[in-house]
């Protein structure tokens, strides 16, 4: 008995031990769509300065918030990444467990692309026509919304091609399938007056919005945005729902998380469709083109000006308190928003990043040099 | 009489074509696992024999002080903060005097990794007396040109059949180089001798081997002697009862646990509970002794219980006690199986991924680790990432990673049978 408690002690005391001992390394944790280019950075901080290079984890948006909320001290996270931005909830899971002040860094953007093989023909589409072609709810001939019986691309527009609807895109886990529904779909969505209409009502007009929930034929929506929401259910959230929400009869195929593989897929069947990031498309070009959505090339300067409607910001997140413990993160931060980086000639343009305009990088530039943290 | 014979000639003949029958199906199933095994490899070594050769570019480089801005008393600091860039570039662009255009000038700086500077830099720092001096010096080309140089140079690529992502003028540059004897592929050792990159051209497995090498290393420290001391116990000493009957079938079951399940223990256990570090081949190496555990236990029994029972009496007739007659008899005589057993667990271990997802060891990590506590990464991880990356060329990257890993495998592999084979006894 003696030994084992003996044995119980070393073993409590040497993890005592660990955790004294401080990290040297930053650490680094979140999104898959961030992953290339904060290892980019990583590496070369690395390379340039006397500091180790950062450790990078790519657990997603969501799980790598998690761990960066979990509290502070040197087993947790120093930094998120995020292809979104932080959610209140998030924000607030990081408050409770003491991570104070948070600093938030707006890299730049990322478009997403709909792609299919050299070899088929470029397609131009409407952000209608993609919600048409793939959301799981689109309107009937009589307005009513129906589960969508669009089967080829000409169904969805006649001056489409007969070709069978197949696109493959990322699983609902992924961060660009996230803001692929929210853009493409749910922009897609609103091109439809009776869907826009819906999502201008606001709580106080409980009526109208339930005579249009009526007439789309989408109670059920309509009843899961009351039972989350109660009182202050609005019409966007009804939006939301529906907007969002991908058909699940074969035409949208998850194909998980690795866009290479959905690449080597489009060049085996050149009638498919693929839906991937912006870098993707830009170190293939030689094997699948992007399609013209509402009249706009994914290129790099009709993402940067917004023209390209389906594009997202990406962050990163910076514990304040840590800053000073783990060695180098306010020179890794400096490294990361300086202008050879993340500027108009920045070595992560090379790699697909799409810049800030200048003037949103003055204010993000000057705000994360000054350290201010982020209020929601 | 007669009629009985034929009968007897035809179920004969029946049971011969049963025979030949039952014989092919064996041959067919035998010729179906050789097909696909030479299938996965063909595809794999097709794919992944490129990136055993880089592509090299021969420059001449000044160490100018003027355009370093270091006089010869330059501390170290001063170098580390000198412009080897403007250097670099100053050094490419008088190549080529012509091309004045800055957008042709940067595609002149991108036939070289984009880490020329720092390679430049570091070359300063081993030997200052270079700096004044004019250097020969071969620099790794850009990812995007070694793939072309390599797989598509001096083809007639036809309308648009361009590979990769190089230009006309791209070409041009390496059509002039191939001209002047200043570009050549040479065997890759940047690959072993590196750690992890995002550029294609300077990426590594070295980290990668170390860090798999230093979990194994944890994972061998600990389950070897758990696994035996367990096994021995259980067959030599143990009463049969209940309780060892229910330790028996729960660690049956342990060895047909999906490994990702042990990944969440560890993370609730070494992680959150005792605050081990996240990402480190101590933690890595613990989650994988969990499930090598098992395996080593059940092959351990069963080489104890090949050693003849006659063995065991005759060592106790001549007056050994029960531990001198385990240690100086059974064991040895066991240990062969063992140590096959032994093997074949790491072997496995060695392959897997799923438990240290959730530990943190799947991440980019460009340092070779050099401690059990350091971060670190693992073989089959590294595949994983590079197969998940975006630059073209860390396609061929990652199949050589994935011969590299075989390679090991086969090597742990062939050694257990070999083992088996040498020391093996048969009663």
């Amino acid at each position: 008995m003696k030994k084992i408690i003996l044995g119980l002690t070393i073993v409590v005391s040497a993890a005592n031990v660990s955790n004294a001992i401080a990290r040297d390394t930053i650490s680094i944790v979140g999104s898959s769509t961030v992953y290339p280019f904060s290892t980019v950075v990583a590496e070369r901080f690395g390379k340039t300065t006397d500091f180790k290079s950062p450790k990078v984890e790519a657990t997603g948006s969501g799980g790598g918030l998690k761990l960066f909320c979990n509290g502070l001290g040197t087993q947790t996270p120093d930094i998120a990444n995020a292809s979104r931005r932080i959610k209140e909830s998030e924000f607030d899971q990081c408050q409770a467990n003491g991570v104070k002040d948070i600093i938030e860094v707006k890299v730049g953007f990322d478009g997403i692309v709909l792609a299919n093989s050299k070899q088929a023909a470029p397609m131009t589409l409407g952000l209608k026509d993609i919600y048409m072609a793939l959301a799981k709810l689109v309107p009937g001939p009589d307005g009513k919304l129906i589960e969508n019986p669009n089967k080829t691309w000409k169904d969805v527009n006649p001056t489409l091609p007969a070709t069978k609807i197949e696109v493959l895109g990322p699983p609902p886990t992924s961060g660009t399938r996230d803001a692929f529904a929210e853009l493409a779909l749910e922009g897609g969505a609103r091109e439809i007056s009776d869907i826009q209409t819906l999502r201008d009502m606001g709580a106080d007009q409980k009526s109208e919005i339930e005579a249009m929930v009526a007439k789309l034929g989408i109670e059920n929506a309509w009843a899961a945005a009351v039972a989350s929401k109660g009182e202050s259910a609005k019409g966007k959230d009804v939006v939301k729902i529906i907007g969002r929400s991908v058909r699940e009869d074969g035409a949208y195929i998850e194909a998980g998380e690795n866009d290479n593989l959905i690449i080597n897929k489009l060049v085996a069947n050149s009638s498919a469709f693929g839906i991937f990031g912006f870098s993707f498309l830009d170190q293939n070009s030689d094997m699948v083109q992007g399609a013209t959505i509402d009249g706009q090339q994914p290129t790099f300067d009709s993402i940067s000006t917004g023209e390209y409607r389906v594009s997202r910001a990406l962050f990163f997140y910076v514990k304040k308190a840590h800053i000073g413990t783990v060695p180098g993160i306010e020179e890794f931060l400096n490294a990361f928003i300086s202008k050879d980086t993340i500027g108009e000639d920045g070595y992560l343009l090379d790699r697909g990043l799409i810049p800030l305009g200048p003037d949103a990088y003055a204010e993000m530039a000057g705000a994360v040099r000054a350290l201010t943290p982020l209020e929601l | 009489m007669n009629d009985k014979a034929t009968r007897l000639a035809q179920t004969l003949k029946r049971r011969h074509a049963a025979e030949r029958r039952f014989q092919w199906y064996g041959r067919l199933s035998v010729a179906f696992g050789v097909a696909c095994v030479l299938f996965l490899f063909t595809d794999i070594i097709s794919k992944g024999y490129g990136a055993f050769t880089q592509t090299y570019i021969d420059i001449e480089v000044t160490f100018d002080y003027e355009t370093l801005g270091l006089t010869p008393d330059s501390t170290e600091t001063d170098v580390k903060a000198a412009s080897f860039n403007s250097l670099f570039r100053n050094t490419v662009r008088a190549q080529y005097p012509e091309v004045t255009d800055r957008r042709k000038q940067r595609t002149l700086y991108g036939l070289y990794t984009t880490d020329a500077p720092i390679m430049l830099r570091d070359m300063v720092l081993r030997d200052p007396s270079v700096l004044g001096t004019t250097q020969q010096l071969t620099i790794v080309a850009d990812d995007d040109i070694d793939t072309y140089y390599k797989h598509s140079f001096g083809q007639d690529l036809g309308e648009g059949g361009v590979i990769g992502r190089v230009n006309p003028q791209q070409i041009a540059l390496v059509q002039q180089l191939h001209d002047q004897g200043r570009i050549h592929k040479k065997f890759n050792t940047i690959l072993f001798t590196n750690g992890d990159s995002r550029d294609p051209e300077l990426a590594g497995i070295k980290g990668a081997i170390i860090g798999s090498l230093l979990t194994l290393l944890v994972t061998l420290m600990l389950s070897f002697p758990i696994a035996v001391a367990t096994a021995i116990y259980l067959e030599e000493f143990a009463p049969k009862n209940r309780l060892t009957e229910f330790i028996e079938v729960n660690i049956n079951n342990l060895a047909a646990v999906p490994s990702v399940i042990f990944g969440l223990l560890g993370l609730a256990i070494f992680i959150n509970f005792f605050g081990l570090p996240r990402s480190v081949p101590l933690v890595g190496g613990l989650v994988l002794t969990l499930m090598t555990l098992p395996t080593i236990i059940i092959s351990s029994r069963a080489s104890i219980k090949a050693v003849p029972p006659s063995i065991r009496e005759a060592a106790l007739g001549m007056g050994a006690s029960k531990v001198q007659m385990v240690m100086h008899h059974v064991l040895p005589l066991a240990m062969p199986g063992m140590l096959t057993g032994t093997i074949i667990g790491m072997a496995q271990a060695l392959g897997e991924t799923a438990p240290l997802l959730m530990i943190g060891m799947v991440a980019f990590i460009v340092e070779t680790p050099a401690a059990i506590t350091d971060a670190a990464t693992v073989l089959p991880v590294q595949i994983y990432l590079w197969a998940d990356s975006p630059e073209r060329a860390f396609v061929e990257k990652t199949s050589a990673a994935i011969m590299i890993l075989l390679a090991f495998l086969i090597f742990m592999n062939s050694t257990a049978v070999w083992l088996r084979k040498r020391l093996e006894r048969r009663w």
